[in-house]
């Protein structure tokens, strides 16, 4: 690309441009954009991202993402508490909650087991999860992970450490291929996975 | 399977050449850097999608041109089949088989077998086992697709768990899990490497006894942790020394085929002669193997391989292999009469290749 004419228009192409997806090109059309809006819409945009990062919220239960202490999910009293289906992230919470079929609650893990990428099980959700197990009230835990080898290692962690207590462990029924990422399944078939869920024992004879 | 003709277009040192096979034997002859081995080459391309000599693709189109196209002829069950690969500068390699493009290349691998062997293979015998461990897989995966997806999924566990050891954490539920999943896929693999193994074994001894002029016994032998424990038992054997060593020291990624000659291992100081006997002795059970489990014979390729046998065994060989056993076979020799000499002393028709040297730079 050619040099910028001006300092401040390159930091702020700059900026654009480390976000996922945008190249230096697309980020000048953008910024170009910006620049074309009056200061006060311009306050409000950046505004958006500062608050966002300051107030946002990890739900003290599930650790969805929220605005209070506690999110719209685990507050809803209409929903099924004996039901706990566990998630790597918080767009398989949206993607669940899409199909319109799941009324029980979640537990987001925050990723996936991989010592290759230095995430080991320490670093998730799962003291949490074993906590809430523990209570008693989830009477059958949904491992909702994504098909992958890591997914499957991550499944076979919890596995070993739900296993001695008293509830059912399910998986989803897999209408998903090997190696799709749960977040990328249409809705019609995870919503039909989540309702013919398999129990987990039934993964261990391979 | 029979390739009845070849053409080259910009095919590195080819500008442009055609060749029609009329007989189940083609020779190509001609000094060091003409480009017999290119032909050659052009001909792995249209099997594998891919040449033996150098891996960029880009590099095999001839110097300052826009493109190189293979194309050619081929039988197979009866049927003429027409397989071409283009590729221009900058662009992707198109695969076509009768005119229609591939979607993914793998669909045609496997589909037009060929065995070769060049002076590089000689890494097979002389090198570490994970040259043979590459051999066995590359075969296996000829005909068994799960092999590959799950040797795929075990070696990425291998890598998860080393990563794990590396960390040095001590979690026994993670380790646990771990081995569990290695534990998944490990027995399929060795099962199909034993199968594969008790195949290709009696071959390779009696292909060598063909060959050798001494009266020495070769064979192949399975070494594997599994031949002993199970997987479960290997890695809780091994779990103190893994954690020290911090690397998954035992089980299936550690196989070896071990060479034996009357009964001892192969000696790394073993003659040039003795272990390129070998090498040829266990392509042609490979051979075998491919014919038998496609039920296609493989084109036959011999590069460069006389160097360092004497007149007793190259005859042998020649004998061996112009049987109607081994289907259609490509010979390169930079010796212009050695091995037509040999042809034509045990009266095998033969096709003759002579490639000079051009005048523009060579790319051999
Ligand atoms: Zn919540």
């Amino acid at each position: 690309m050619q040099p910028l004419p001006s300092k401040l228009l390159e930091d702020a192409v700059n900026e654009m441009s480390s976000l996922p997806g945008i190249g230096k090109k697309t980020a000048l059309r953008l910024v170009l954009h910006l620049l074309k809006r009056d200061t006060a819409a311009i306050d409000q945009f950046s505004g958006a991202f500062v608050k966002l990062k300051r107030d946002i919220r990890n739900c003290n239960i599930c650790h969805n993402l929220c605005d209070e202490e506690t999110c719209t999910i685990c507050s809803d009293r209409n929903r099924d508490r004996s039901l706990l289906c566990v998630v790597e992230d918080v767009r398989d919470v949206m993607a669940l909650e899409n199909t319109g079929q799941y009324r029980g609650i979640y537990h987001v893990l925050g990723g996936i087991i991989s010592p290759l990428e230095g995430t080991g099980p320490s670093d998730l959700n799962i003291e949490s999860l074993l906590l809430r197990v523990q209570t008693g009230e989830p009477k059958e835990v949904i491992m909702a992970l994504s098909a992958t080898m890591e997914g499957d290692t991550t499944n076979f962690y919890l596995f070993r450490k739900l296993k001695d207590f008293n509830i059912k462990l399910s998986t989803l029924a897999r209408g998903v291929s090997v190696g799709d990422e749960l977040e990328y399944a249409d809705e019609v078939t995870l919503g039909r996975s989540i309702l013919n869920r398999t129990p987990f024992e039934n993964n261990l004879n391979r | 399977m029979e390739l009845k003709s070849l053409s080259l277009v910009n095919f590195r040192s080819h500008r442009d050449a055609a060749y029609n096979f009329t007989e189940d034997v083609a020779v190509f002859t001609g000094p060091n850097g003409a480009g017999k081995t290119n032909v050659l080459d052009a001909i792995h391309y249209l099997s594998f999608c891919k040449g033996f000599l150098n891996p960029t693709d880009s590099q095999n189109i001839h110097l300052g041109e826009p493109f190189f196209l293979i194309e050619g002829k081929f039988k197979l069950n009866e049927k003429n089949e027409q397989i071409s690969c283009g590729l221009k500068r900058g662009q992707t390699k198109i695969f076509k088989r009768n005119s229609k493009e591939y979607a993914k290349l793998s669909e045609h691998i496997g589909l037009f077998p060929l065995v070769l062997i060049a002076p590089t293979d000689i890494v097979l015998i002389s090198g570490g086992s994970e040259e043979r461990r590459k051999f066995t897989d590359t075969v296996i995966s000829q005909f068994d697709r799960n092999y590959l997806e799950h040797l795929i999924r075990y070696n990425k566990i291998v890598q998860q768990r080393n990563a794990f050891l590396r960390q040095g954490q001590n979690d026994r539920s993670m380790l646990e899990v771990l081995n569990m999943q290695l534990c998944r896929y490990a027995p399929e693999i060795y099962e199909a490497r034993k199968s594969f193994l008790n195949r290709i074994a009696p071959l390779f001894s009696k292909y060598y006894q063909i060959l050798s002029s001494h009266n020495e016994e070769v064979s192949l032998v399975y070494d594997s942790g599994l031949n002993e424990y199970p997987m479960e038992d290997l890695l809780e054997r091994s779990v103190e020394r893994d954690r020290v060593m911090q690397y998954t020291t035992e089980g299936i990624h550690k196989d070896d085929l071990e060479i034996r000659v009357n009964g001892f291992p192969l000696r790394r100081y073993a003659s040039q002669g003795q272990q390129k006997s070998i090498l040829i002795a266990l392509k042609l059970a490979q051979f075998d193997v491919m014919a038998e489990l496609k039920g296609i014979k493989p084109l036959l390729l011999l590069d460069d391989i006389f160097e360092k046998l004497d007149q007793d065994r190259i005859t042998a060989l020649m004998t061996l292999v112009s049987q109607q056993h081994f289907g259609q076979i490509f010979i390169t020799d930079s010796h212009p009469e050695r091995v037509t000499d040999i042809l034509g002393s045990i009266d095998c028709p033969y096709d003759r290749f002579s490639i000079e040297l051009l005048q523009q730079t060579s790319q051999d």
